[in-house]
């Protein structure tokens, strides 16, 4: 085994970490690793949207009012702007397999300024929800969605579940497009100092990986928050 | 086999390098498995001093040695300090994380860094909990049943849960840490079937840490929530279900229990393999049992709800599932005792803690079967039968499976050989010092007596008295290593590098082993325990 | 009351015997395990010890035994499974003509409801030979109904009713317990069950407290909050007539059908836009934070009261499929 062209070549790779035998081994050792992170990333919203079914199912009339009160255009732009970033994050995962060094520096910039703008727009619903007096706790209010929705049977104690759910999911999940913004600026600054080529790229796949679920969280955030219950109302 | 002590010190992980910053900055998977053995200790013995002070007031019926509140926080902490501060880590985070990449001939675990990482999670989420100890502590229980925790207890909820979520992630990292170290870094011919069960224990125990803790750190991230931002997920006055809560926690927090046992097995089956100088019995078996407690132990949580309000048939599936998950570790059982089978047997001080685990394993797991019994857990569910079973389980078994891999790994661990005669007394003083606190537990508990409870009738006394008094000798018995594995360091005879004779690419090692562990990367072509082939020690070390 | 030296508990309930049959079999196939182990373990040590120059043979597996001790253990467990869950289904299923008490818990006391009106606080009597359905709540935290001589306890919690039954068996005085932490004073939280002789409880029923019976206070309650204006008798009023809603089903206005037990009733008082009953519309008012727990259990009452009684198989209202619709978790 340490005798392969493949390992003799590598040897001098400077990126090969001395506990292991070979890049094939660091490589595909660190993406099981964030495989399984992904997994217990799963676990860990899994709770969460256990309680979400768990409440709608008894609370359906007080979800799909709660629904119909966030912003469904900014849900959609948000998601299409994630969307947007997972495909930037996919072609700079590209570009550092090909070399393109300035590529990837420009698409990991894009990526993060997706990101940000997914943030800047969350912060913005999240007002609205303040203003509105939805934000669970002692200044909640459910008359405004009572008055509004009179088709509805809306009792205003489990009203604030919907919402204390909204702002608990939305804000891990922002939490965790934090966190992501973080490691993104850490493989944008190794990307400048040329760190990744066709030989050495791996964090960018990891690091990609971590958005790319981020993403996927989102996609179901979105319709099981807005989209609950949008027929018109007779 | 060297069975002749080396005299002159050689380079080994230990003496390599000197210095606060090379310890405090170590990614040799060594290093840190004794960071991880001092701290885990340092809460064994705060956990445990809170236990002394609940067997001291429970001597007598009245609440006269502390105040009730005192008494409700010293409970709830000595659960959550012996669960998330000593059992859960102990033997992966200190025996793991020493030996798996010994067992599997690797250099070091996949993730180096991550291990550092995980240790310093512990240690931030240790300190974090010792302050909140400091300015008042908490009173929910281990459990942090709702809405008491959420909306009526007084105390330090959100610092302990956000304490406990932080150990959480130590833990996830020990064990993502492990699984791709099983599955990418084993040397060259050593397939699953040769892996020492050790390996497979961790394995499993790794797939729970994985799948079990974040559930467990939503939840408590909601209780935070709730508390801190008023969010009214588990308020019944706001249409939230408190049961909601109890199955969420009870989805980690049961299969939490194999994280605590698993890596225990492991170490038991090296260490009556390496006595009876046999290789282990119904290798295939047990290396699936452990697979199948893991993956059972997720089907079973309610059976801790059965009077907590959930429906008649919900109950009898989780009975159902609960009796399941029994089989695989009945075939453990049976299998140990079947290895000694025309063995050759000796009892030196691991093989005691091995057989004392044996004996109360199987008490404690007995007892399981009483508790899944629907009929008899209405009964009993609440009650000193359900803190009997459970510590015989964690301390009957799992401790003193910690203990005796301590023992056993030893001279690999420190290059020192412990007193003999002082680590069979220890053995026998804890096995004695156990059962007379914990089996008279299983009688008040079918009287009738609650747990939880700071007074009571005074018809219970007389058995809490043999309780406690079974306490002390238990305590006595704990010390008794710390002090003599301490002395050893300076004064033990030096061991040599196989000093059992065991099988396991560990033993081919130095003692203490080098930084890199192998020189080269050795090469398997043998099963595992292969001790047809390996001549026993003489007797005098063995002995 | 049980004595210092004794270290088996009375039995005071039917299901005391069963309990307790099943314990001391499972405890009987303990030892037996145990001993059985303990010294095959012990006899291999020392028949094999190496001491005495005995070399290991190896011996690698056995399928078949393998198989024997797995399958063998899974028969005898799924015995224990059944006959344990025989126990429990008896446990779980109140008679229909059990005589009921209202339970209120709260930190720290056991609030009692006699129908009959008599009320107590940590003490609850009743009679000997009879069948006992406690329907329970708590005001803040869950506790636990516990009593050793019974063999029985039930958690219980905020925001809805979970039942306990039993047949008491003879009379005497046992052990309250509060069995599920609750604070500062769960400890403190005990009392007495007092079983008397049927005529003995009869005099002390008598010689009570006129409180009027539950169903009584709760037809004045009744009156009072002004419930008659749209739930009237006879003839169809804005709300659905009460007469015979108790324990039987009631189609709602979203297609399901739902059974009319207490925690039925308490949900529709509490939070009626939960559940709106086909052809009527959501305009009745909340009565959270209006009326207490005990007027609420009053006004259950009283609306049971308007049912004729039950008869025929029992059956626990929790323990249907229909229950879990209640909007409150299943029982």
């Amino acid at each position: 085994m340490s005798d392969s062209p493949a390992a003799l070549e590598t040897a001098h790779n400077p990126q090969l970490r001395h506990h292991f035998s070979d890049m094939e081994q660091q490589t595909q050792a660190s993406t099981f690793g964030m495989w399984l992170f992904l997994a217990t990333e799963i676990m860990f919203f899994g709770g969460m949207f256990l309680a979400y079914l768990v409440y709608r199912y008894w609370y359906y009339d007080e979800f799909a009012a709660g629904s119909r009160s966030i912003d469904i255009w900014l849900g959609t732009i948000n998601t299409a702007v994630l969307i947007c970033s997972s495909l930037t994050v996919a072609l700079g995962v590209k570009a550092a397999q090909l070399g393109k060094q300035k590529l990837l520096v420009f698409l990991l910039s894009l990526t993060m300024l997706f990101g940000l703008a997914f943030l800047a727009i969350k912060g913005l619903e999240w007002y609205d929800k303040y203003e509105e007096h939805h934000v669970p706790g002692y200044s909640f209010s459910a008359a405004d969605l009572i008055e509004k929705y009179p088709q509805l049977h809306i009792d205003p104690r489990p009203e604030q579940i919907y919402f204390s759910l909204y702002f608990a999911m939305t804000g891990l999940h922002a939490l965790h497009m934090i966190v992501g913004l973080g490691i993104f600026s850490f493989l944008l600054y190794k990307a400048i100092r040329g760190t990744y080529g066709p030989d050495y790229h791996t964090p960018v796949e990891i690091g990609g990986l971590y958005w790319h679920f981020v993403d996927i969280v989102w996609i179901y955030l979105f319709p099981l928050l807005y989209l609950i219950d949008r027929k018109p109302l007779r | 086999m060297a069975t002749v002590a080396v005299p002159v010190e050689r380079d080994n992980y230990i003496n390599h390098e000197y210095g606060m910053r090379s310890w405090l900055l170590t990614t040799d998977h060594k290093r840190i498995a004794l960071l991880y053995l001092a701290s885990i200790t340092f809460f064994f013995f705060i956990g445990g001093f809170f236990a002394l002070l609940i067997r001291l007031e429970l001597l007598t019926p009245a609440g006269d040695l502390v105040l009730s509140d005192t008494y409700n926080k010293l409970f709830s902490m000595h659960g959550q300090v012996m669960i998330f501060f000593f059992l859960v880590p102990s033997i992966p985070a200190v025996l793991g994380n020493f030996l798996v990449p010994l067992m599997v001939g690797a250099k070091d675990l996949a993730f180096p860094r991550i291990n550092l990482l995980s240790w310093y999670l512990y240690i931030i989420a240790g300190a974090i909990y010792l302050h909140c100890i400091i300015v008042g502590g908490v009173d929910t229980g281990w459990t942090f049943y709702t809405p008491f925790s959420t909306a009526f207890s007084n105390t330090k909820v959100i610092e302990a849960g956000i304490a406990i979520f932080i150990a959480g992630f130590s833990s996830i990292l020990t064990g993502l840490n492990f699984v791709v170290t099983i599955h990418r870094m084993r040397a060259p011919g050593l397939t699953w079937s040769r892996l020492p069960l050790f390996i497979w224990a961790h394995y499993a125990t790794s797939i729970i840490m994985l799948l079990g803790t974040p559930v467990l750190a939503i939840t408590l991230l909601l209780v935070v929530f709730e508390r801190a931002f008023n969010l009214g997920i588990f308020d019944p006055t706001r249409g939230g279900d408190p049961l909601l809560f109890q199955h969420l926690f009870w989805f980690y927090s049961h299969p939490a229990v194999y994280i605590m046992i698993l890596p225990s097995m492991g170490v038991i089956t090296e260490i009556v393999a390496c006595f009876s100088r046999k290789r282990i019995f119904g290798y295939s078996f047990v290396a699936a049992s452990s697979i199948g407690i893991a993956v059972l132990g997720f089907l079973v949580w309610a059976h801790h709800m059965f009077v907590a309000g959930i429906s008649l048939y919900s109950a009898l599936i989780f009975s159902i599932l609960s009796y399941l998950v029994a089989v695989p570790s009945a075939i453990k059982v049976f299998n140990w005792t079947a290895t000694m089978y025309k063995g050759s047997i000796t009892f030196s001080t691991p093989m005691l803690y091995a057989m004392g685990f044996i004996g109360l394993f199987t008490m404690g797991g007995l007892t399981g079967l009483f508790l899944a019994c629907l009929g008899i857990d209405v009964h009993v569910t609440d009650t000193y039968f359900v803190v009997a079973h459970f510590h015989y389980i964690m301390v009957g078994g799992a401790v003193m499976g910690y203990l005796g891999g301590i023992h056993f790994w030893w001279p690999k661990i420190s290059g020192r050989l412990y007193p003999e005669i002082w680590g069979k007394i220890a053995a026998v003083t804890v096995f004695l010092g156990f059962n007379l606190t914990f089996f008279p537990q299983f009688i008040l508990g079918y009287l009738g007596m609650p747990r939880r409870y700071w007074q009571y009738p005074p018809e219970f006394q007389v058995l809490n008295v043999f309780s406690t008094a079974g306490s002390t000798i238990l305590a006595v018995g704990y010390v008794l290593p710390m002090v003599y594995l301490i002395w050893s360091l300076r004064y033990g005879k030096p061991a040599p590098d196989n000093p059992w004779a065991a099988a396991g690419l560990e033993w081919t090692t130095q003692s203490p082993p080098t930084t890199f562990n192998f020189d080269e990367t050795p090469v398997v072509t043998q099963e595992a325990y292969d001790y047809e082939h390996i001549p026993a020690p003489p007797l005098e070390v063995a002995l | 009351m049980p004595d210092i030296s004794s270290i088996w508990p009375t039995g005071a309930s039917t299901v005391a015997g069963n309990v307790d049959r099943l314990f001391l079999f499972l405890v009987a196939l303990s030892a037996l395990m145990s001993v059985a182990i303990f010294i095959t373990i012990i006899v291999f040590g020392i028949k094999y010890r190496r001491s005495k120059g005995h070399e290991a043979t190896p011996v690698e597996g056995s399928t078949p035994l393998e198989i024997a001790w797995s399958v063998i253990p899974l028969f005898i467990f799924m015995g224990i499974f059944a006959w344990g869950a025989v126990v429990y289904f008896g446990e779980r299923t109140p008679p229909r003509d059990a005589s009921e008490v209202y339970v209120v818990a709260k930190q720290w006391m056991w609030k009692l409801q006699h129908p009959e009106g008599a009320r107590e606080i940590n003490t609850l009597h009743v009679p000997a030979g009879r069948d006992i359905k406690l329907v329970m709540t708590s005001q803040d935290v869950i506790h636990s109904f516990y009593v050793p001589a019974f063999r029985l306890k039930q958690d219980v919690l905020p925001g809805r009713y979970t039942t306990l039954w039993f047949h008491t068996t003879r009379p005497g005085t046992y052990h309250l317990f509060c069995a599920e932490y609750c604070g500062t004073m769960h400890s403190g939280m005990i009392g007495e069950v007092v079983v008397m002789d049927p005529h003995d409880y009869q005099a002390w029923l008598n010689q009570g407290d006129a409180f009027g019976s539950l169903a009584a206070n709760g037809d004045s309650l009744f009156q009072q909050l002004g419930c008659p204006t749209c739930h009237r008798f006879g003839v169809q009023g804005r709300g659905p007539v009460l007469n015979g809603v108790y324990g039987n089903p009631v189609q709602l206005e979203d297609g399901r059908t739902v059974v009319a037990d207490e925690n039925y009733i308490r949900e529709s008082i509490l939070s009626p836009g939960a559940k709106i009953v086909s052809g009527f519309k959501n305009i009745m008012p909340v009565f959270q934070g209006l009326v207490n727990d005990e007027e609420v259990n009053e006004l259950v009452a009283y609306v049971k009261s308007l049912s004729p009684p039950p008869s025929g198989a029992s059956r626990e209202p929790s323990g249907l499929p229909a229950g879990a619709e209640t909007g409150n978790p299943k029982d």
